[in-house]
């Protein structure tokens, strides 16, 4: 029997206030095994950890137990501990009683109990652990940037000023995101184009960085420091190394009433098309699905035209293979469809617009070249309405329970913008809340009410109904004053919440890296490690993770790059330990185990097991390759014969703990 | 284990080391209430649950047992939690042909973000197995006291 020591921690009052620390410490202590046993305030403090360092040489202890939070917390600094005292870190367990006992349970007596038994569980299953030692596995100097908005383009820059190689993938024709087609930025107005063009074309030109534009991620296997990632790079029928973007096809193109994607549909482009002037990189790309030669077989005319032959009609998808090291998932946001929420009128009405369709039309490069005009009859509008929170803080199901986040802020810029190029023009805001938490962002909000005369009201628009006058009556309730207000508005801008872009989902799939209900990725903590994945060499840039601005998306592709840079910047990583082994003398060969691994991590070598020269016990046994094994265990339960166990989560080990919690 | 003639049951909850045993620490960062009889096993993944241990704990004393997982699609091994999944159906029915009630045993998926879908399973699990009484039927009388 191992020589066992227990720490019971107290987390200041997160744990002792409702477990009875010193009684659990007092009764494990007496658990055969245990050798010592104490309790502490703060066991993961300096002071805490010396006194697991000081009792494991003064009792030489085999084994130690720590009673705290959950092991996802501080598994890794306890096991820092123990071996900076000599003990191998691989004989210690953490016993769950904080997140799993404390916080969850009232009643001191019933936590008190559970806490020792999860103790008692943590020594049974320490006393079968083996000492392990982390192998090492070498990294791949290379980063992959899935998404090449403001997010994947700051995160691949900063990559590469470290003077690492990244490949930014982008499903667009160009990179840019959402970024291109926004007017100004809050709160300083900057023109949304003038800042970020400049780092479009330094991703262009930076040596370091390989753009892979129209471009998907389609499968992705591997592990951190040496991910395998196929990348399907879309025909786009025009030669990428020839094409000098002169525009010549794309304004030649006989086809011209494609919706433009750039504008959201707000008018149309060629089938031959660049999506915007400034464009990285500057190809043009033919629309297959519209194109005259695609579809009838007649036309070519762009071929004819280009001086420079980049047009191939026979383009083929290629593949691309690539190794990395690192991967920052960008993968950005869209507005939500507005046609469920159909009281606003948007699908009667070309003057019920979105705030991204808003933004397009005040952007110099939009339908409207930058004038303020309804879509439907381009008259200057006198009245605008804004509705705020459509589909954002909704809890009926029909929309999304969280908050958007930007959409106060750019709402108080259009409203301003309306006021100040067009001070006739009467602009009113409805609201839930007003939410301007950020450095200036309430100072910009309080101008746009006491400079420049908005009518923010508190309250929701309930209906807007089309008038055959072309105008727009807007019913709403003011929930200060209580009463039902009757405008006559000549646009209406809905504030549409955001959602993660429809390629994350799949893509959280091929990266195993977990999402929330709304299918944003998770960070592997909350605060303390914001830009992380849980899965080990996945980094998350921008909305991906959660609704952000401009500036916290750059703050947090930073930050993604400086992990990224940690990582690359390191020869070896230490592999995980905990990995399947086989007892060849119990194997049978029968490939049952190779069969359930889903990396591929078990091979089969005819061993000899006979003591004589000649050879006559050859039998063919697994082996698990340990640099590839990713430790889920699966091929522990397929195999017949039970030859098959992982290391830090034995049969036995859960056996123990099953046995202790049950007894 | 019968204490002041309340029955509380013995309940093990295996739960993944991704999804399952991090929605678990979600429901007790969020205060989120459930009985103190749950007690969960962590294991690297839904798949690494052989169901001997199962058949152990029923052996044992415990009166119910569940296991959870990511939600299909979601596993951090890609397929685990169907091996699982494919596993736990065929020791169930096979629970149930030698007369151990189908509700005491279960599969759940509960990923890392359910904090408060991890917490309301565990209190219907807990009051299905108390009305459904103490498990006499497996359990190994050499191994009570």
């Amino acid at each position: 029997m191992r020589r066992i020591g227990v720490f019971v921690c107290h987390c200041g009052t997160n744990i002792a206030s409702t477990v009875d620390v010193k009684a659990v410490a007092e009764t494990l202590g007496k658990e055969p095994a245990v050798v010592f046993s104490t309790d502490y305030p703060y066991m993961c403090s300096e002071a805490g950890q010396n006194i697991i360092k000081e009792a494991i040489k003064e009792y030489k202890l085999e084994g130690v137990v720590v009673c705290s939070c959950s092991p996802r917390m501080h598994e890794a600094t306890f096991r820092k501990t123990v071996q900076a005292a000599g003990l191998n870190p691989y004989l210690l367990e953490v016993a769950n009683i904080r997140e799993q006992c404390s916080w969850i349970h009232k009643d001191k007596a019933e936590a008190t109990a559970k806490a020792i038994v999860l103790g008692r569980a943590a020594i049974a299953k320490v006393q079968l652990n083996a000492p392990l030692i982390a192998g090492e596995s070498p990294v791949v100097k290379r980063a992959l940037v899935i998404g090449g908005g403001i997010a994947g383009i700051q995160t691949a820059l900063d990559i590469a000023d470290a003077g690492y190689e990244v490949d930014i993938v982008e499903k667009q024709p160009t990179i840019g995101g959402k970024m291109t087609q926004i007017d100004k930025t809050f709160p300083t107005l900057d023109c949304s184009s003038c800042i970020l063009t400049p780092k479009m074309v330094d991703c262009a030109q930076n040596e370091k960085i390989t753009i892979y534009s129209y471009s998907e991620v389609e499968a992705v296997t591997g592990f951190v420091g040496n991910f395998s990632v196929k990348i399907r790079r879309k025909a786009r029928y025009v030669d990428e190394t020839k094409c000098t973007g002169c525009g010549v096809c794309t304004e030649k193109c006989p086809v011209k009433n494609v919706p433009n994607e750039y504008n959201l549909g707000m008018n149309n482009r060629h089938a031959a098309y660049i999506p915007f002037a400034q464009a990285i990189p500057n190809v043009a790309v033919i629309d297959a699905a519209h194109c005259n030669k695609f579809k009838t077989g007649k036309c070519g005319l762009c071929e004819k035209l280009c001086s420079a032959g980049a047009i191939n009609y026979n383009q083929q998808d290629t593949i691309v293979e690539e190794k990395y090291g690192a991967i920052v998932v960008a993968t950005g946001y869209n507005p939500i469809s507005v046609d469920k929420y159909d009281e606003f009128a948007y699908s009667q009405s070309k003057d019920v617009v979105t705030s991204l369709e808003f933004e397009r039309i005040l952007k110099a490069d939009g339908p409207t070249e930058g004038h303020l005009q309804r879509m439907s009859d381009g008259k200057q509008p006198k009245t605008i309405v804004f509705v705020q929170c459509v589909g954002s803080r909704d809890t009926s199901g029909c929309g999304k329970e969280y908050c958007s986040k930007i959409c106060c802020m750019y709402t108080a810029k259009h409203a301003m913008y309306c006021r100040e190029k067009y001070p006739d023009t009467d602009v009113y805001v409805f609201y839930i809340d007003v939410r301007t938490p950020g450095k200036n962002y309430d100072e910009f909000y309080r101008r746009a009410v006491e400079q420049y005369g908005v009518h923010y009201i508190k309250g929701m628009v309930g209906k807007v109904s089309p008038k055959a006058d072309g105008t727009l009556h807007v019913q709403a309730s003011d929930l200060i004053s209580n009463e039902q207000l009757h405008i006559s508005a000549d646009m209406v801008v809905l504030a549409a919440a955001i959602e993660p872009d429809k390629s994350a989902r799949p893509l959280a799939t091929m990266l195993t890296a977990s999402m929330d209900t709304n299918d944003f990725f998770t960070e592997a903590h909350a605060k303390l490690r914001p830009v992380e994945s849980p899965t080990a060499g996945v980094f998350l840039s921008g909305v991906c993770q959660g609704p952000k601005d401009i500036p916290e998306t750059v703050a947090q592709a930073g930050a993604a790059a400086s992990k990224v840079i940690g990582l690359l910047a390191k020869d070896k990583l230490s592999c995980n330990p905990c990995v399947a082994h086989s007892n060849e003398t119990m194997c049978n060969g029968c490939s049952t185990c190779a069969n359930v691994c889903p990396y591929g991590a078990i091979t089969y070598e005819d061993k000899d097991f006979s003591r004589r020269k000649d050879g006559s016990m050859i039998r063919r046994v697994a082996t698990v390759n340990e640099a590839v094994c990713q430790g889920c265990g699966a091929c522990t339960v397929a195999c017949p014969s039970g030859a098959m166990d992982l290391k830090g989560f034995s049969t036995g080990q859960i056996m123990a703990e099953v046995d202790a919690i049950c007894k | 284990m019968q204490v002041n003639n309340e029955f509380k049951p013995k309940i093990v909850a295996f739960c993944c080391n991704w999804c399952s045993y991090a929605g678990a620490d979600l429901a007790g960062t969020n205060r989120a209430n459930y009985p103190a009889d749950v007690k969960i096993i962590r294991v690297p993944c839904s798949c690494r649950v052989n169901p001997m241990f199962i058949l152990r704990a029923f052996q044992r004393g415990a009166d119910g047992v569940i296991l959870c997982g990511c939600h299909p699609g979601d596993c951090h091994y890609t397929t685990g939690n169907y091996y699982a999944r494919r596993r736990m159906t065929m020791l169930f029915s096979m629970l149930n042909y030698l007369g151990i009630e189908k509700e005491r045993t279960r599969v759940e998926w509960v990923s890392a973000a359910e904090g408060a879908k991890f917490a309301a399973t565990m209190n219907e699990f807990v009051e299905t197995i108390t009305k459904l009484g103490e498990n006499k039927r497996l359990e190994d009388l050499r191994c009570k006291k």
